[in-house]
C-alpha cells in the first residue's frame, strides 16, 4: 500500500510531524514502512501555461515555435518538439531558471536559430511515473485540464509536494490497506483526533427507489455474506478531477474515467473494493451472486475469455455472468463512454474463494488482494454511499433512493476481557492503568472498566485479527513501545544444556573428518531421479524403496528426495575439478529419506548418514614433497580412526564386496558386530570406472555409512591399562601365499594360533613379483609377544611362533620365505 | 732414564705442536701413550731401578704423561669444535621456504555458525531438539496456528509430497514435537536447528533449501521482558558486549505479540554503513510470545504457562558475518569457498 502523506492529512492533522517522522513512528509501532520517497524528484519553477500560438519551426520539421502564457505577465517564445503540442492547450512550462529531475537546468537557448525561453514538459520529464497515464499523455506533453490556473506552480497542480509512505504490511494488518485504516493507526500513534467522511449525510434524497430498478439475490451466502448495490441515473462519463487523478497516481493506480476512478479512490480510502456495471447491460435488472455453471465463460475487462469453473463465484444477471466476484468485472457489463445509468456494487466476498479464483486465473488485482484478507463488514455500505456521493458530484447523475441489499453486515462484536495485572505480568512491565486506558481510547477501541484495572474491550470490525487477550496485549505493547519493555533474566529453576549422544557424535565426527583433511559439504536434499537411482545398495532400492517425488517440482533436477549422499559428493567433486581444484576431499553428514510405500501415507524414514569422497592427490605437491595419489587405504584409514575414536574398532569388519557402481575389486562392506550378529552399515571403496568416466573423475574413493546404527554402540569410556612391566619379544616373518589370500585373514589366523601371549600382529609389507609367480604374493608380518607377569623365555616364543607357521601353512598353504 | 723421559716430553710436545688433523693426533697419542708406546717402552726399564730411584722416576714419568695428555686433550677439543662448526655450516637450510603443512579440512561455514549459536544457547541451559525434514501438514501448519486457508499454506509456496505431507517450511514443527514430548514439563528450553524448504526461485538471496535455528522457552511465568533479555544475552555473546537489540512489532501466526529483531550493525557498530543500509541496524531474528493456541497444541494450558519463541536464518547470519555476496555459494561446495573459513 502506497500512502500519500498529503492525502492522509484529509483525516488527521499532522502539523509538526513530517512524513519521514510519521514513517518512523509507524515502523516502530508495527506498520513497517520501507521508504518514504518524495513525489517531487527535483522540479522547481515549473508552472502551468497556455500555448497561445504554434508555428512550424523554419529550419526543423519536427520542432514547433510556440507562444506561451505562463502567467508571468509577458508571453514566452518556446521551441517544442512534442508531437501533441497545439494552440489552446494548457501544459507544464519550465521557465528559464527552472530545474527538472536529473539536474537539467533550463536556460535561455537557441534551437536551430530560434530563441527558446523555456521548455514545455511531459509527465516523464517531471519525474511522474507515466506508465500510469493514458498513452496520449505518455507520448508528448502532459496536457493539463482547461480550468488549470495559469502561472500556478506545477507542484501544486500535480500535487508533487508530497511524500509516499510505502507500507510493507503483515497479514494481520490488512486494515491498513485503506487510507482510513492508516489514519486510525496514525491517530493511535500520535493521539490526534480523526476527521472522517460521513457520506450518508451527504446523500441527497431522490424520488425513485433503487429497489424498483434492480433486485439482488445471493445464491451462496457462505461465499458472500453481504451484497449492496446502488442505482445511479444519468451519469456523464469523462475524466475525474485532476486532484483525484493525482492521488490515484500517487497510490500507483491508473486513472481511467470518473466512474472507475471514483470506485478505485473509494477502495483506497475505505479498503472496500467497488464495481460499477452499466445498468443497461444488466439483463432483467437482476443481480445474482452464485457459483458459475458448467460451461459458462466470461470475457473479463482485460479482454481475455475465461472458462469458469463451478467453484468460482460470479455476479450474474438474469441471463449470464457479468463479473467474477471480487476478482474482475466482465466486458459485457463494462461502463463505457456511452453509459448513462450505473449499478454500483459493494459487497463482502469470502477471502478464500476470491484467492482461489484469482490464483487459478492468474488475475491478481488491488480488489482481490483486499478481499483475500477479508474486508471490514462495517464499511460495505459506507463505501457504497461514499462512492455514490462522489459520482453524483463528479459525474453528474442522480443517486436513487436506498441501497438494495442481500445478506447482512451484522457481525457479533468481538469483546475481550483483560486486566492490568495480566498485561504487566505477560510483558514484564509496570504500565500504569491510566496509560492502558489511554491506549484503548487512542486505538478507538471502546473499553468498559468492569472493575479496578479490568476492562471489557470491544474490538472494532476493522481490526479483524484481534480476538484474544494476547492480541490486546500486543496492542498495548506496541503503543507503549517495545523499547520500553525491560530486559530480564528468566526466573525459575536453572537448566543444564547438553548435547545428546548423537549430536555429540556428529560434532566429533565433523571435527575428526575435517582434521583428516576433508572439507564438509552441504548439498541439496532434493535431487534428480537419475541421481537418486545411483548406488542401489545404498539408496534403499535394494530393499524395495523408491525415491519420493515432490508433488509439484520446480525442475527435473530437483524433483525427488535424496536417497543416497554419494551422488551429491560426486557432483561436488566434478564441479571442483572443472574449476581446477583437482585434489578433492569432501564429506557430508545429512539425512537420506526412504519409504517402502507406493504413495506416502505416513512420514518416511529419515536416516542420518556420513559420506566421504577422496580423489586426486593426498597433499598438494610442494618443493619438498612429491604428489601422491590417494588410494583405497586413505579412505579406509580415515574410517579406522573414526571407529577408533568411537570405541568401535574391534567390532567393525571389512569384507570384500561388489555393490553396484563400485569397483568390484576395491570395495569393502562394513559390518558392525552386535549381540545378535553383524549388521551391514555401509561401504567403502573405489568408484566403478564407468561412473568415474560419467562424472569425468580420476580414481575416486568413497564411503557412505549409516550413523543411526552406530549411536547406541558407541563407547566413549576410557579405561587405563597398566603399562607393561616385562619386555616384549618381536618376531617378523614373511610368507608366500596365494594372491587371493587376504591380509586380514592372515592376522586373524595368527591371533588364533597364539592366543594370550600375542600382544599384536600386523602386515608391514606386501610384495608381488615375477620371481614369485603371478598367482603368489609375499606378505611380511610382524608379531609381538608379551606376558604380563614375567619375561618370556626364548623357548616359549619360538614354540608360539612355530604354531603360527604351522597354522598359516595349514590354512593358507603358506610357505615361509627364507 | 730421567733424561730419556725429559727428552720424550720435549720431542712429543714438539711434534704435537705440528699436528693439524685429528687422525695424526690419535696416531701420536698411540705412539707416545699407547700400550706399546714410547712412554711404556721407557718405563719398562723401571724394574732395574733402585727402590729410592723408583718413586722419583715414577713422578717424572707421571708429569711427562700428564703434560702430553693435556696437550692432546687441548688439541682434541680444538679439532672437535672445528668439526662441529663444519657440520653446522653444512646443515644450514633456507628457513624462508614454506613449511610442510598437514592436509587439513574444515567444517562448512553454515555448520560453523550453527555450532557457534548452539554453543551460546547450550551455555544458557538450552537443549538441542531435532525433528524430521518431511513433516505432516498438522505439525508444520495446523498446530502452529496456520489454519487451512492461510496464504502461507498454498501449494505454490511449499513442497508438498502428498496432500498431507510436505518438506517442512520451518523448524517450528520441532517445537510442537518437543512440547508434546515434554508432556507438560516446565521449564522447557530448546533450540531447533535444521534444514527447511520453500518454493522460492534460487537467486543471490533466496534458496529453496536453507537452514533455520529456532528457540522455544515455556514456563510458568515467561515474560516478554525475558525474551528481550535472552536475545540481548545471545547477540552480545555472538557479536560482542556492545551489541544492542531493537524490537519492532511484527506478525507471525504462531506468536502474539510478535517482533522483528534488529541488532547493532557489527560492521559499523551502529554508525551506519553499506551493510546496514546506513541505518545502524540489521534485522536478524523474528520472535514473539508463543500463541496460546500453539501452547495448547503442545499440550500446555495457556492459562498456566507462557512462552517465547524466536527464529533466525543461519544463511542470513553467515552472509552478514562473512560479507558473502551470494547464498548459492553455500551449496556449491566449491573448495575455493569452503577453504576460506579456517579461522576460529
Amino acid at each position: 500500500m502506497n500512502v500519500s502523506y498529503q492525502w492522509l492529512r484529509d483525516y488527521i492533522d499532522l502539523t509538526g510531524i513530517e512524513a519521514a517522522e510519521l514513517a518512523e513512528m509507524m515502523t516502530r509501532g508495527g506498520i513497517e514502512i520501507d521508504s518514504v520517497p518524495s513525489r517531487n524528484l527535483g522540479v522547481t519553477q515549473v508552472v502551468a501555461g497556455l500555448v497561445k500560438t504554434k508555428e512550424k519551426h523554419p529550419d526543423a520539421d519536427k520542432l514547433s515555435v510556440c507562444t506561451v502564457d505562463a502567467g508571468t505577465g509577458e508571453d514566452l517564445q518556446i521551441v517544442c518538439g512534442a508531437p501533441n503540442v497545439a494552440a489552446g492547450l494548457k501544459v507544464p512550462v519550465a521557465v528559464v531558471g527552472a530545474e527538472l529531475p536529473g539536474g537539467l537546468k533550463i536556460k535561455r537557448a537557441k534551437l536551430r536559430g530560434v530563441e527558446s525561453q523555456g521548455m514545455l514538459c511531459s509527465a516523464k520529464e517531471l519525474g511522474i511515473n507515466d506508465k500510469l497515464l493514458p498513452k496520449e499523455q505518455q507520448e508528448g506533453l502532459y496536457i493539463l485540464p482547461a480550468d488549470t490556473q495559469l502561472g500556478a506552480s506545477i507542484l501544486d497542480v500535480l500535487a508533487l509536494d508530497d511524500s509516499i509512505l510505502e507500507l510493507d504490511l503483515t497479514p494481520n494488518r490488512s486494515d491498513c490497506l485503506s487510507m482510513l485504516g492508516v489514519a486510525y493507526e496514525a491517530s493511535a500513534l500520535t493521539g490526534r483526533p480523526l476527521t472522517l467522511p460521513e457520506p450518508a449525510k451527504e446523500l441527497v434524497p431522490a424520488d425513485e427507489r433503487a429497489a424498483d430498478k434492480i433486485k439482488v439475490t445471493i445464491g451462496n451466502p457462505e461465499l458472500c455474506a453481504h451484497y449492496s448495490a446502488r442505482y445511479i441515473r444519468g451519469v456523464k462519463i469523462g475524466p475525474s478531477p485532476l486532484w483525484m487523478q493525482n492521488r490515484l497516481i500517487a497510490a500507483g493506480v491508473r486513472p481511467i474515467s470518473n466512474i472507475v476512478d471514483i470506485t478505485n479512490y473509494v477502495m483506497l480510502e475505505y479498503g472496500q473494493p467497488l464495481h460499477a456495471f452499466d445498468a443497461a447491460k444488466v439483463a432483467g435488472g437482476a443481480i445474482d451472486v452464485r457459483l458459475a455453471r458448467e460451461g459458462e465463460v466470461l470475457v473479463t475487462l482485460d479482454g481475455k475469455e475465461r472458462a469458469l469453473e463451478p467453484h468460482m463465484l460470479v455476479i450474474a444477471d438474469a441471463e449470464k455472468p457479468i463479473a467474477l466476484a471480487g476478482v474482475m468485472g466482465g466486458l459485457n457489463s463494462e461502463v463505457t463512454d456511452d453509459t448513462v445509468d450505473i449499478v454500483l456494487e459493494s459487497a463482502r466476498f469470502d477471502g478464500g474463494s476470491v484467492r482461489r479464483t484469482s490464483r487459478q486465473l492468474g488475475l491478481r488485482s488491488e480488489a482481490s488482494a483486499r478481499f483475500e484478507k477479508e474486508v471490514d463488514p462495517a464499511r460495505v455500505l459506507e463505501a457504497l454511499d461514499r462512492a455514490a456521493v462522489l459520482i453524483a458530484k463528479y459525474a453528474g447523475g442522480t443517486v436513487l433512493d436506498g441501497a438494495v441489499e442481500a445478506g447482512s453486515a451484522s457481525l457479533e462484536p468481538v469483546v475481550v476481557t483483560i486486566g492490568l495485572e495480566r498485561i504487566n505480568r505477560f510483558l514484564g512491565t509496570q504500565i500504569p492503568s491510566l496509560e492502558v486506558k489511554t491506549i484503548w481510547s487512542r486505538l478507538g477501541f471502546p473499553a468498559v472498566e468492569t472493575a479496578e484495572a479490568q476492562w471489557q474491550v470491544t474490538v472494532p470490525s476493522r481490526r479483524n485479527g484481534i480476538s484474544r487477550d494476547v492480541d490486546l496485549i500486543e496492542e498495548v505493547a506496541r503503543l507503549h513501545g517495545y523499547d520500553e519493555i525491560p530486559t530480564t533474566p528468566i526466573e525459575g529453576p536453572t537448566t543444564t544444556g547438553a548435547l545428546t549422544k548423537p549430536q555429540a557424535v556428529r560434532r566429533e565426527l565433523r571435527k575428526l573428518l575435517a582434521g583428516a583433511g576433508l572439507y564438509e559439504a552441504i548439498s541439496y536434499n532434493v535431487v534428480s531421479p537419475a541421481r537418486a537411482a545411483l548406488f542401489p545398495q545404498l539408496n534403499g532400492s535394494a530393499e524395495g524403496a523408491k525415491p519420493i517425488p515432490l508433488a509439484m517440482p520446480m525442475s527435473e533436477e530437483r524433483s525427488v528426495l535424496r536417497t543416497v549422499l554419494l551422488p551429491s559428493l560426486l557432483e561436488a567433486a566434478a564441479y571442483n575439478q572443472a574449476r581446477k581444484s583437482n585434489d578433492v576431499a569432501l564429506f557430508e553428514i545429512a539425512s537420506v529419506i526412504h519409504t517402502a510405500e507406493e504413495t506416502l501415507t505416513k512420514l518416511p524414514t529419515e536416516k542420518t548418514r556420513v559420506a566421504l569422497l577422496l580423489t586426486g592427490n593426498r597433499a598438494a605437491e610442494a618443493w619438498n614433497r612429491k604428489a601422491e595419489k590417494v588410494d583405497f587405504y586413505d579412505a579406509k584409514g580415515i574410517l579406522d580412526s573414526v571407529f577408533e575414536r568411537f570405541g568401535l574398532a574391534d567390532r567393525i569388519g571389512y569384507s570384500a564386496a561388489q555393490p553396484e557402481h563400485f569397483h568390484p575389486g576395491r570395495t569393502a562392506e562394513l559390518t558392525l558386530e552386535l549381540a545378535g550378529g553383524a549388521v551391514s552399515i555401509g561401504y567403502v571403496g573405489q568408484l566403478h570406472p564407468d561412473l568415474q568416466r560419467e562424472f569425468d573423475l580420476g580414481d575416486t574413493f568413497v564411503a557412505e555409512l549409516e550413523l543411526a546404527a552406530l549411536y547406541p554402540e558407541i563407547d566413549t569410556a576410557i579405561k587405563y591399562r597398566t603399562l607393561p612391566r616385562y619386555p616384549s619379544v618381536e618376531r617378523d616373518l614373511a610368507v608366500v601365499v596365494g594372491i587371493e589370500t587376504q591380509g586380514g585373514a592372515l592376522v586373524a589366523a595368527i591371533k588364533e594360533a597364539v592366543g594370550e601371549l600375542l600382544e599384536s600382529a600386523g602386515v608391514f609389507d606386501v610384495y608381488t613379483g615375477e620371481r614369485l609367480g603371478a598367482d603368489k604374493k609375499s606378505v611380511a608380518l610382524s608379531t609381538v609377544y608379551r606376558h604380563p607377569e614375567r619375561t618370556l623365555t626364548d623357548e616359549e616364543v619360538t614354540e608360539a611362533h612355530n604354531r603360527v607357521l604351522t597354522k598359516l601353512e595349514q590354512t593358507f598353504g603358506a610357505e615361509l620365505r627364507k | 732414564m730421567k733424561e730419556r723421559l725429559e727428552g720424550l716430553r720435549v720431542e712429543a710436545l714438539e711434534r704435537l705442536k705440528e699436528v693439524s688433523d685429528p687422525n695424526a693426533l690419535s696416531e701420536l697419542k698411540v705412539h707416545y701413550l699407547g700400550k706399546k708406546g714410547q712412554l711404556t717402552e721407557i718405563l719398562r726399564g723401571m724394574g732395574a731401578l733402585s727402590a729410592e730411584e723408583r718413586p722419583v722416576i715414577g713422578q717424572v714419568a707421571n708429569d711427562v704423561r700428564g703434560a702430553i695428555e693435556a696437550v692432546i686433550a687441548e688439541k682434541q677439543e680444538a679439532f672437535d669444535r672445528e668439526e662441529t662448526a663444519r657440520r653446522l655450516r653444512s646443515e644450514t637450510i633456507d628457513v624462508t621456504l614454506p613449511g610442510k603443512k598437514r592436509a587439513e579440512g574444515l567444517i562448512h561455514p553454515l555448520t560453523k555458525v550453527t555450532q557457534e549459536i548452539e554453543d551460546v544457547f547450550l551455555g544458557m541451559g538450552y537443549e538441542i531438539a531435532e525433528g524430521p525434514e518431511v513433516e505432516t501438514d498438522f505439525f508444520n501448519f495446523e498446530a502452529l496456528n496456520l489454519p487451512k486457508n492461510h496464504p502461507a499454506r498454498d501449494m505454490q509456496d511449499s513442497f508438498y509430497l502428498t496432500d498431507e505431507i510436505l518438506l517442512r517450511t520451518h523448524t517450528s514443527p520441532v517445537q510442537i514435537r518437543a512440547m508434546r514430548a515434554a508432556n507438560g514439563r516446565t521449564p522447557l528450553k530448546i533450540i531447533c536447528p535444521g534444514k527447511v524448504y520453500r518454493r522460492d526461485d534460487d537467486d543471490a538471496t533466496h534458496s529453496f533449501m536453507f537452514h533455520q535455528i529456532e528457540g522455544l522457552v515455556v514456563g510458568p511465568n515467561i515474560r516478554m521482558s525475558d525474551l528481550k533479555g535472552t536475545l540481548l544475552q545471545f547477540v552480545q555473546a555472538m557479536y560482542g558486549k556492545n551489541t544492542q537489540i531493537r524490537l519492532r512489532p511484527s506478525f507471525f501466526p504462531f506468536t502474539e505479540p510478535s517482533a522483528e529483531v534488529d541488532v547493532t550493525c557489527a560492521q559499523c557498530g551502529g554508525s551506519g554503513c553499506r551493510m546496514c543500509k546506513h541505518t545502524g541496524w540489521i534485522e536478524i531474528l523474528g520472535c514473539g510470545m508463543v500463541h496460546p493456541k500453539v501452547l495448547e497444541y503442545g499440550g500446555y494450558d495457556p492459562k498456566e504457562v507462557t512462552g517465547f519463541a524466536f527464529g533466525m536464518g543461519v544463511e542470513r547470519i553467515a552472509l552478514l558475518k562473512y560479507d558473502i555476496d551470494d547464498i548459492r555459494h553455500f551449496y556449491n561446495n566449491d573448495l575455493r569457498f569452503l577453504g576460506q573459513f579456517a579461522r576460529m
